[in-house]
């Protein structure tokens, strides 16, 4: 087997330098609306007093998700005895770190009081998993990080399997606790089960590894390293078993609900009458986001970089209507004020609430995902993290 | 070389002085009353520790002492226009404001805590 | 902080004493008994549970006078964008699933006593204080709305603009989330909150508050003789507002 050497990445592509700029771009807009948001009041997002929880909440999910998730091949490359996953641990753990410091902005700036990070820092309530997430992301950001020094290290060679085996079962944690946020909303009939934990671990999975691909195969393609077809099957097989296991998962999570009388009404709604929502939900997540890149991650025809990225492109979309309806649609819904009665009228009880993200929550939500991105390709030019030899590929060996 | 020295020293001195006599020290309203709720020098240092404290034992145990209470800092200090109409402490010159822009600290207390006392109801 | 440890005092004031919180709604009933009240350096006593009691056969549809009367004493000015108004309280419409009955009652926060949104907060700015109410610290509030998503009643609105006129009693502000206060200022002055006194002056007395810990208070016997229940049994949250005739 080759030694696999690591570099800064080279050169300055054009690519490179206009996706600079429009992450810039994108960030200094989505500054201006967190601005708009906090000096104005939420009345200019499409949230009010029902869906409490809009766009940027799914954006932020979105990116948590996906930080853990993408930790994966360094996981498996140095807990699971992978060496030729070895190539893109590092990368995998720049992703880790970079993704949840975005979703991490999107939620802080989407605070009704932003300006207090220092109160959410400085009280705690320790029987709320929403404190115990805080711990939980920033610990996160610190391993991983340690993680990385430890990789990049020689003398810490030892260490890797160890701090690798932290980071993994921290992100296990991380990603219940994320789930745990819905499944503790006891009085909301779309949340309320058990599921949600591990059907988040299979979602940070599944985005996380969709992430991961059309991130790795741009910096690699910049950096003209190819991988290996082995390693990219393996990785594509993986990706299709995540998925799957996100779709049985959400089967099993709607076939449950529906046994349960009461939680037919927001069955029907997501998923038969609900307007936008059902149509995301088997357009875009069922379809889109899963039996369609399932089939192109398994199927050879499809195995080229572009085909891959563009099968990880769709997994992203439908993850995100996804979260959409999970997120928004289960807040839509009216909840059970009184049993044994219907809400007849009201102030707006026992009604759908529509909601209509705006333009600043939008940006927020770009705005986060583009600091991301920006984190990333910023660091692949001052460390180390891309590879330029992989094993065993012939006539890859241009160093 | 001294003589540049020297005109050097001079102009910082009278920067110096000419950006002492700008600075308008804080002026505000006398408040009502011939005594604050503790010594003005106290009062001038700590009055945040006394409202915080006051916060939290107000807030949480529900203690209604009325001594340290924000609402009583108001109803002394809040000074009257000539139609007898209350002007907030947070206005420009007026007795929370004035001071805390001299000091540059920033209030957050008036966007939520009424700035003005409470009008009288005929029952 | 100190925490003042010395022990609740209760002072006995004597029927006369509570005065005006006396109000008689009828022969024998009154709509509250605070015979017992707090001295204003106390700190509130978890010997008193503040409670509600909601007659839904005495509400009428159509009737507005406790959501009019909170917005008046709390300052609640229209936003002019309906759904983002303040709801402490609102009137809802209900039918009955088995028999098409259909009646009206106020809902506000029902002071959970084991709170979902105390349970979520992660700053701990919702808390319950000692004597049963649940409040919202707005000190500590960040604006996150998790208690919203808590809630299963839709109790809580969020302040989506910036607030004037606040009434010296009842702060509120842009960015963080408020609820009923079952007029913690008032009960803390010996008063009822405002909705159960105009609910009384309307002629109707839909609503009695008191203490439910204190077997002789008129929302403990009522209760006591007459059947009652929560909103949602079913999430075991022993709220501090119940119900009858629903
Ligand atoms: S009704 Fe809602 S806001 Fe009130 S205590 Fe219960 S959960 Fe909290
Ligand atoms: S919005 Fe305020 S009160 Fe509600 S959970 Fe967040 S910090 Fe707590």
């Amino acid at each position: 087997m080759d030694k696999i050497r690591f570099q800064v990445l080279a050169g300055t592509h054009t690519g490179y330098r206009l996706l600079l700029w429009l992450l810039i771009i994108l960030i200094g807009i989505g500054l201006i609306a967190a601005h708009h948001m906090e000096s104005q009041g939420h009345w200019v997002t499409g949230m009010d007093n029902r869906v409490v929880w809009g766009l940027p909440h799914v954006f932020a999910i979105f990116l948590i998700l996906s930080a853990s998730g993408a930790l994966n091949t360094a996981s498996i490359s140095s807990v699971f005895g992978g060496s030729d996953y070895q190539p893109l641990a590092r990368l995998s753990g720049l992703l880790a770190v970079t993704l949840l410091t975005g979703g991490l902005a999107v939620l802080v700036l989407d605070l009704g009081r932003p300006d207090r990070l220092v109160v959410a820092m400085t009280y705690y309530n320790f029987s709320s998993v929403f404190a115990w997430n805080v711990f939980l992301y920033t610990g996160f950001v610190l391993v991983v990080l340690i993680y990385l020094w430890v990789m990049m290290t020689p003398q810490m060679r030892g260490y890797v399997r160890s701090v690798g085996m932290v980071a993994l079962i921290w992100r296990l944690i991380l990603t219940s606790g994320t789930g745990a946020i819905f499944g503790f909303l006891v009085a909301r009939d779309a949340y309320d089960t058990a599921i949600m934990a591990p059907l988040f671990i299979l979602m940070s999975l599944s985005l996380g590894m969709a992430v991961f691909w059309v991130s790795t195969l741009t910096l690699c393609r910049w950096n003209g390293y190819l991988l290996s077809p082995e390693l990219s099957g393996k990785l594509r097989r993986l990706s299709a078993l995540f998925i799957l296991g996100v779709l049985y998962l959400v089967a099993l999570h709607h076939l449950t609900n529906l046994y349960m009388a009461h939680h037919q009404g927001i069955e029907r709604f997501l998923l038969v009458d609900g307007g936008v929502y059902p149509w995301l939900f088997w357009l875009g997540f069922v379809l889109c986001g899963g039996i369609v890149p399932v089939w192109w991650f398994l199927d050879r025809r499809f195995s080229t970089p572009a085909w891959t990225v563009t099968a990880a492109l769709m997994v992203i979309v439908g993850g995100l209507c996804h979260l959409y309806v999970t997120i928004i649609g289960g807040q839509a819904y009216p909840l059970r004020l009184v049993s044994g009665y219907r809400v007849d009228s009201g102030f707006y009880d026992g009604e759908i609430t529509h909601y209509l993200p705006s333009l600043p929550e939008l940006a927020l939500g770009i705005g986060g995902v583009s600091l991301a991105l920006l984190m990333i390709v910023v660091a692949v030019r001052i460390l180390p993290f891309l590879p330029t030899v992989t094993g065993s590929l012939p006539g890859s060996n241009q160093g | 070389m001294t003589q540049r020295l020297a005109i050097a020293l001079l102009m910082i001195l009278s920067f110096g002085a000419s950006s002492i006599a700008d600075v308008n020290l804080p002026s505000y309203p006398k408040g009502r009353g011939e005594y604050c709720v503790e010594p003005t020098d106290v009062m001038r240092r700590d009055h945040f520790e006394y409202l915080m404290h006051h916060r939290q034992i107000s807030v949480h145990l529900g203690v209604r002492s009325k001594r340290h209470s924000l609402v009583g800092c108001v109803d002394c200090h809040a000074s009257q226009a000539d139609d007898g109409t209350y002007i907030s402490v947070n206005e420009p010159g007026q007795f929370c404001r004035s001071c805390h822009v001299y000091t540059a600290v920033k209030i957050d207390c008036f966007s939520c805590h009424a700035a003005v006392p409470d009008a009288v109801v005929k029952q | 902080m100190t925490n003042p440890e010395n022990k609740p005092r209760r002072r006995f004031l004597g029927r006369t004493g509570a005065g005006t919180a006396l109000l008689a709604l009828a022969p024998g009933v009154r709509l509250v008994d605070l015979v017992l009240a707090k001295d204003e350096d106390e700190p509130a006593s978890d010997e008193t549970r503040w409670g509600l009691l909601v007659d839904a056969n005495r509400c009428t549809t159509g009737c507005r006078a406790c959501v009019s009367a909170c917005e008046d004493e709390h300052a609640l000015a229209k936003t002019g964008r309906n759904r983002l108004d303040p709801q402490w309280i609102r009137k809802v419409e209900l039918v009955d699933e088995s028999n098409d009955r259909s009646l009206s009652i106020p809902l506000m926060c029902q002071h959970c006593e084991d709170p979902p949104c105390v349970e979520v907060c992660p700053t701990g700015a919702s808390f319950k204080r000692a004597d049963g109410m649940v409040l919202v610290d707005k000190h500590t509030c960040i604006g996150c709305r998790y208690c919203m998503m808590a809630c299963p009643f839709n109790a809580r609105s969020f302040v989506h603009e910036e607030v004037t006129g606040q009434k010296s009693y009842s702060p509120r502000g842009k960015g963080t989330v408020e609820s009923c206060t079952l007029c913690v200022h008032r009960v803390d002055n010996d008063r009822t909150p405002a909705c159960v006194e105009s609910c009384a002056v309307d002629g109707h007395g839909a609503l009695a508050f008191g203490d439910l810990n204190d077997a002789e208070s008129t929302v403990s016997k009522t209760a006591r003789s007459q059947p009652h229940r929560e909103l949602r049994p079913d999430l075991a949250l022993n709220t501090g507002v119940r119900y009858r005739g629903v």
